[in-house]
């Protein structure tokens, strides 16, 4: 029995009968024009409802989601706490709050850099965006690539947003990065004489995308974490920051956690502290569902906020287009870009490729919403509509067994809801994906707060307002690197003042003089799920 | 009207709807979810649960996240299992001489119950990446254990008290640092780039105007 409700076998026949002719053909790419058209008409960062101008701090008069809105606009949740801040209970040289891949690669180079590392996440290690990375890690190494033509496709598909200092830090590191993650061992997929495998990504000019099977995330995680145990690096566990210390000169001096055990503060003191928290698909921006880990609530960018840093393109979130639209146990994950970049198309309930499968994640979003709405052509799927990722083409394609050896990962997630991917199209959806925005950094990776730091989803600007696939893997360890390295050296030469809060009392303030009320408390920590739990 | 079931969540009679998974059914019926739960989507490893059906002997486990909530469920956690990884240095370990056997000379104690195997929400044949790295099969158990989430419900019912999650992870490691061949075109680009090759060609692209970047984006040759 089909796991596919009947309304959609019949537009899956339909789906069958066209396959044969598109299976050797290629839907015409959009042009510059084509594509800002659909993306001001249909991305849901132009949807001007959902977006709210910020009255205080240092991005005062900038638009964010309303969600990110009430968390940089809301109460610190030590307003009516009595802390004593000469009481520590950690010093350390550096602090790195965030168990991801960038924290991770951070603490690594921070250890090596000689300085004392304490590593503050709020779940675990590796329970982490990283780790559910699937698709691979672009990088500029082979012969008839650079990191010139990565900066390129990373600009143009940025629209041309990108710092170019971050850019350059990017690319230019791309093959240090992947040869860094092989002396680790790091299992990249490669050919029997050592050449990477490397395939296109929505956006890419050349094949630079490197993978471990569909699961390139999780292998470079587990990689990472169990050499931060090797060196011997403190990791508190289920002890997320709320908020930054900074000294009476007004420079990065360590953080305020919640234990969550104990239920109590501590005060760590840090002569440079990293941020390297992530992103925010928790906060479901516009009902998205997302693709993010249980953690993912922006924690980062409120602390920095509070403190002073600025935030750039904090407007602007990416959508992966292919989330999971059916079944509902798995709605919202992601089915990986690399499901398109070996030859499944984006297929409407006529059976009609609608559009070209590799176009940026922006503009692939977009044209997904706009075949579901404007031209109704979507398949009825739980609450809404989605359409097909025709996944059956690729092994027409490349093969019978290139599905299972290229992307296991799929096969299994769907086939313990009782579909083949290899026999039956799979139905997608945009999932809230990724922060293209975050806190603004130098290519030291340093904000405008002396000794603070950040890498990873929590910067912005590295990607413009829109970021490519591969990328992000790539600017954890890029960035990560950079800030452990920079934030062990600046530790050594750092003598800091008395330890201070003046900065969230003056922001508490502003918040009353600007005559907002609210109840919101933030960081917001996790998200409250009830899954339609009926209330009293 | 939503078909709900019957289960047993840490010892609390819910009733939840029966298209929940066993994470969202703990959330449905009130759970305040911290410890137990990462990812969501099955690739962490933190959420392994063990149940049993109501009455039934047999006892599962499986990731809360990935797994259907039925009727008569009587859900238990596992979270935090203590694992005994060996701490080592890659750059002085060389994949020959046993490594493996002695950072973790337990595996010699496999009795060959396969209840490992049997435990493995992911479907692989620990029992066999372990007999591998028995036999200094390296490439052979990193391959085999390429898909581990680490929840380490193996290592819950080893008789042995092997911690096999480490010790693929140990083995994967070698593979991809020694065994695996050499990648010539990284080392050249690797070169290239830290004899500042690329410096020029990224300036000039830092300070080239906007209407020229998109001409060169918009028409660039893209490999097929």
């Amino acid at each position: 029995m089909s796991a596919y409700t009947e309304e959609m076998l019949k537009s899956i026949a339909k789906v069958e009968s066209t396959r044969a002719a598109r299976l050797h053909t290629e839907p015409k790419r959009f042009t510059a024009e084509e594509k800002d058209a659909v993306l001001k008409k249909f991305h849901p960062d132009y949807n001007e409802e959902a977006f709210t101008t910020l009255s205080i701090g240092p991005n005062k008069g900038d638009k964010v989601p309303k969600e990110l809105g009430a968390l940089l606009e809301g109460h610190s949740r030590l307003e009516k706490v009595q802390l004593d801040l000469q009481r520590l209970d950690y010093d350390v040289d550096v602090l790195i709050i965030g168990g991801g891949g960038a924290g991770a690669s951070a603490a690594l180079e921070a250890k090596k850099g000689g300085a004392s590392v304490l590593v503050v996440t709020k779940l675990k290690m590796g329970y982490a965006n990283t780790m559910m990375a699937e698709g691979g890690i672009q990088a500029a190494d082979k012969a008839n690539d650079s990191p010139a033509v990565h900066y390129l496709d990373a600009l143009g598909g940025g629209h041309y947003k990108n710092i170019p200092d971050l850019l350059e830090e990017l690319v230019e590191n791309g093959p240090l990065a992947i040869k860094w993650l092989s002396d680790l061992g790091v299992l990249f997929d490669k050919q029997p004489d050592g050449t990477m495998v490397t395939t296109h990504g929505g956006g890419t000019s050349r094949k630079r995308m490197h993978a471990c099977a569909d699961c390139t995330g999780a292998e470079i995680m587990r990689v990472l974490r169990d050499e931060v145990q090797n060196q011997g690096i403190r990791v508190l566990d289920y002890a997320p920051a709320v908020e930054l210390l900074l000294d009476e000169q007004g420079q990065a001096a360590g953080a305020v956690l919640y234990d969550y055990d104990a239920e109590e503060f501590l005060v760590v003191r840090a002569k440079t502290v990293i941020i390297a928290t992530g992103g925010a698909g928790r906060l479901h921006y516009q009902g998205f569902p997302t693709s993010n880990h249980y953690g993912a609530t922006a924690d980062g960018l409120v602390l920095a906020y509070r403190a002073g840093a600025k935030l750039i393109y904090a407007n602007s979130s990416q959508f992966h287009p292919t989330g999971v639209g059916f079944p509902a146990q798995i709605y919202g994950a992601l089915v990986t870009e690399k499901v398109r970049s070996i030859g499944a198309q984006l297929v409407n309930s006529e059976g009609e490729a609608f559009m070209h499968p590799l176009e940026t994640r922006d503009v692939a979003t977009a044209t997904i919403i706009r075949e579901c709405t404007e031209r109704g052509k979507g398949v009825k799927a739980l609450d809404g509509v989605a359409l097909w990722l025709d996944t059956p083409m690729i092994d027409q394609l490349h093969g019978e067994g290139t599905i299972a050896t290229r992307i296991p990962g799929m096969l299994k997630m769907f086939g313990q809801f009782g579909i083949d991917l290899r026999k039956e199209p799979v139905l997608i959806y945009p999932t809230l994906h990724y922060q293209n925005g975050g806190i603004l950094i130098d290519k030291d990776a340093e904000t405008s707060i002396p000794g603070l730091f950040v890498a990873g989803e929590a910067v912005g600007g590295i990607h413009g307002t829109n970021r490519l696939m591969g990328n992000s893997l790539l600017d954890i360890i890029v960035f990560g690197r950079i800030a452990g390295t920079k934030a062990a050296t600046k530790a050594k030469a750092t003598k800091l003042a008395a330890l201070s809060l003046a900065h969230v009392a003056k922001f508490a303030k502003a918040l009353g003089d600007a005559g907002i009320k609210t109840e919101v408390v933030s960081p917001k920590l996790l998200p409250v799920y009830t899954h339609g739990r009926p209330g009293r | 009207m939503e078909a709900m079931v019957t289960a047993y969540l840490l010892g609390k009679k819910c009733s939840v709807p029966a298209t929940l998974t066993i994470m969202d059914a703990m959330e449905y019926a009130g759970f305040k979810l911290i410890r137990g739960v990462g990812c969501r989507n099955g690739f962490c490893g933190a959420c392994a649960v063990i149940y049993r059906i109501k009455g039934s002997t047999e006892l599962k486990v499986v990731l809360a996240c990935q797994t259907k909530i039925e009727e008569g469920m009587c859900v238990g956690k596992i979270e935090s299992f203590p694992l005994n990884k060996r701490s080592f240095n890659l750059e002085e370990l060389k994949p020959t001489d046993n490594i493996i056997g002695q950072l973790y000379p337990e595996i010699y104690s496999c009795i060959g119950c396969n209840a490992c195997t049997k435990g493995c929400p992911e479907g692989l044949n620990v029992m066999q990446y372990i007999a591998y790295a028995q036999r200094g099969e390296y490439e052979k158990c990193a391959r085999e254990s390429f898909d581990c989430v680490g929840c380490n419900i193996c290592a819950s019912r080893c008789q042995a008290q092997i911690s096999h999650s480490a010790v693929g992870l140990l083995a994967r490691r070698l593979t991809g640092r020694y065994l695996e061949p050499k990648c010539a075109h990284l080392e050249k680009r690797v070169a290239e780039v830290e004899q500042g090759l690329y410096r020029e060609p990224l300036t000039k692209l830092k300070h080239t105007p906007l209407a020229e970047l998109q001409q060169l984006y918009n028409n660039r040759e893209i490999e097929k």
